[in-house]
């Protein structure tokens, strides 16, 4: 592949990662409203509306994002006069570009055959020309880089909380440095039973192990609810909002926060559900594997329906799309659905019942594979 | 001495927190269903400019002046709710007939007469004062909102335009007008 193809076909995946993340997560802050709304039996938003032609059109509510944006961008930015101006103001960049990067090594479609768009996939051996892996970086280090990613996102709500001048913000600054960095730590661990199984830390590996064998969640039943429970804790939504309790620290680290910067961190936090929704589709949930699609097209217990390469790969597109969809609207559930935890109760779960677990759920791991090798 | 407090007898399905959120989302996804996919939705929002409650029948809402066959008021300006309302919120103005006017010495009429609904307090005792089922409270209206303190003033023509819940501007309440004579002794000036 020429330098010229390597650098086209990664902007093109850029783009369209970044058309992903940024039309999800105002959708987001709607679904977010809405969802909650059903759950308890309100209406929700619906009112904000463009009128074309005499008709309201409100597309359910849908407008609503667009008319917080705008709200936003003409709010005033207030810095107070003795925070840091600096650290103030990358803080929240430095919140929405780490959730950004981490769906740099996520793969969502299997490698395309530039050469064999239009036709059925041919056999390993007689594939030929430009191959485009689906993923926008694809780096050996895999799912680590994910890990160094979110940790570079502790320092941003930490910065957060250190310049704003404020006790409250730093406060919420520490109790996020110190809730993020201990479920960092768990967060690892409790996949390392996934590497044991998948016996790589590349993530398009992983799924291709996936599809050859089983769905993560059949392999690592016990590793998916830690893994839930610690992403949950790292997005720090509710039951895990301690950093910006509103009854205690009135916003935490955004407390000195408005306009677009506050902005920053509230699509920071909708953009992280969405990397951690496709960090769970890739681990747990085969990724873009559609069931019985192979590259060839569909196999059904010996029944084959070919189809073209090019449909193959937009099916897959479409699965993740849609896998991601679920993934987060479960996340919300799950937000609307459990109290808040206290700051100790969270430490304690962290350390003294995840981290063992996880450890446990490492050793059993391990000796099954023994046993079975 | 330390207090030794009970730890509660909790199993280990308890303790893990798995079932009991299990639970719970089934309930919030029970609900989430049933209001987005089922017909029979559980919401109970209003859109509420579009969908207002019906007030209950008996509701005190804005006032209303009766009308005659005619359309004019019921009203014979007695001065009786005026007297009787605790937030002095009524003015009257009093008019006499014409000579020869049947009525004339037998009732009056209002040339002017204004509601304060900001005044108002809504008790009901106007309604209950009036001999004539000339004022009545059944509009089952609140007032409508406005910026203007001046829009709270209701003169009569205002008044008399309400309608009752019925849609109608008479009270069920029969009346007879003087010269009736089926009612002769409502003439009594001229006998």
């Amino acid at each position: 592949m020429d330098a010229l193809t390597l650098t086209l076909s990664t902007l093109a995946k850029i783009v369209f990662i970044m058309v992903i993340i940024l039309t999800f997560a105002p959708i987001l802050v709607w679904a977010e409203r809405r969802q909650s709304a059903m759950i308890q039996d309100r209406i929700g938003p619906v009112r904000a509306g463009v009128k074309i032609f005499g008709y309201n059109i409100t597309l359910l509510g849908l407008l609503h994002p667009l008319a917080d944006a705008l709200k936003f961008i003409f709010k005033e930015d207030f810095v107070p006069p003795k925070a840091d101006k600096f650290l103030h103001a990358i803080a929240p960049i430095l919140v929405v570009a780490t959730a950004i990067l981490a769906f740099a090594v996520i793969p969502f479609a299997e490698p395309m055959y530039l050469e064999h768009l239009g036709q059925v996939l041919p056999e390993a051996a007689a594939r030929a020309g430009v191959v485009i892996p689906m993923q926008v970086a694809s780096i050996n280090s895999g799912i680590l880089f994910i890990f160094a990613v979110a940790g570079t996102g502790v320092a941003g709500a930490a910065l957060a909380g250190y310049a704003s001048d404020n006790k409250y913000s730093l406060i919420g600054g520490i109790r996020a440095a110190g809730q993020m960095v201990s479920y960092e730590v768990t967060l690892g661990l409790t996949i390392v039973g996934c590497f044991m199984v998948y016996n790589t830390l590349l993530l398009e590996d992983m799924v291709t192990w996936q599809r050859e064998h089983v769905w993560g969640i059949v392999a690592q039943p016990v590793a998916f609810i830690l893994f839930m429970t610690c992403s949950i804790a790292e997005t720090k939504r509710i039951p895990f909002d301690i950093p910006e309790g509103e009854s205690e620290i009135v916003g935490g680290y955004l407390t000195e926060y408005s306009g677009m910067k506050f902005g920053m961190f509230f699509m920071g936090e909708f953009i992280e559900v969405v990397a951690l929704a496709a960090l769970a589709t890739t681990l747990f949930f085969g990724g873009y594997d559609v069931p019985f699609l192979t590259s060839n097209g569909f196999n059904v217990f010996g029944m084959t329906a070919n189809l073209p390469h090019v449909a193959v790969v937009g099916l897959q597109i479409l699965t993740f799309v849609v896998k991601l969809a679920v993934m987060i609207w479960f996340q919300l559930m799950v937000r609307w659905t459990l109290p808040r935890f206290r700051y100790d109760q969270i430490m304690a779960l962290c350390w003294k019942y995840i981290l063992p677990l996880s450890l446990l759920n490492i050793l059993v791991t391990g000796a099954i594979i023994l046993l079975l090798s | 001495m330390a207090i030794l407090v009970p730890q509660p007898n909790r199993s280990l399905a308890d303790q893990a927190y798995v079932p009991a959120i299990a639970k719970g989302l089934g309930q919030t996804m029970r609900k989430f269903f049933k209001n987005t996919l089922s017909s029979k939705k559980d919401i109970v929002t209003l859109r509420y400019p579009e969908e207002t409650v019906e007030y209950p029948e008996r509701f005190r809402g804005v006032h209303r002046l009766t009308q005659r066959a005619d359309g004019s008021p019921r009203c014979v300006a007695c001065l009786c709710c005026s007297t009787a309302c605790p937030a002095q919120c009524i003015h009257i103005e009093a008019g006499e007939y014409e000579q020869g006017d049947p009525r004339h010495g037998y009732e009056r009429f209002p040339k002017v007469f204004v509601i304060d609904e900001l005044r108002c307090i809504f008790c009901g005792y106007c309604v209950e004062a009036c001999p004539c089922d000339a004022i009545r409270m059944d509009t089952g209206m609140h007032m409508p909102p406005s910026t203007d303190r001046s829009h709270f003033i209701y003169d009569r023509e205002t008044l008399l335009s309400i309608p009752g819940r019925d849609g109608t501007h008479e009270s069920a309440n029969p009346r007879h007008e003087p010269g009736d004579p089926s009612h002769p002794g409502i003439d009594r000036d001229r006998h």
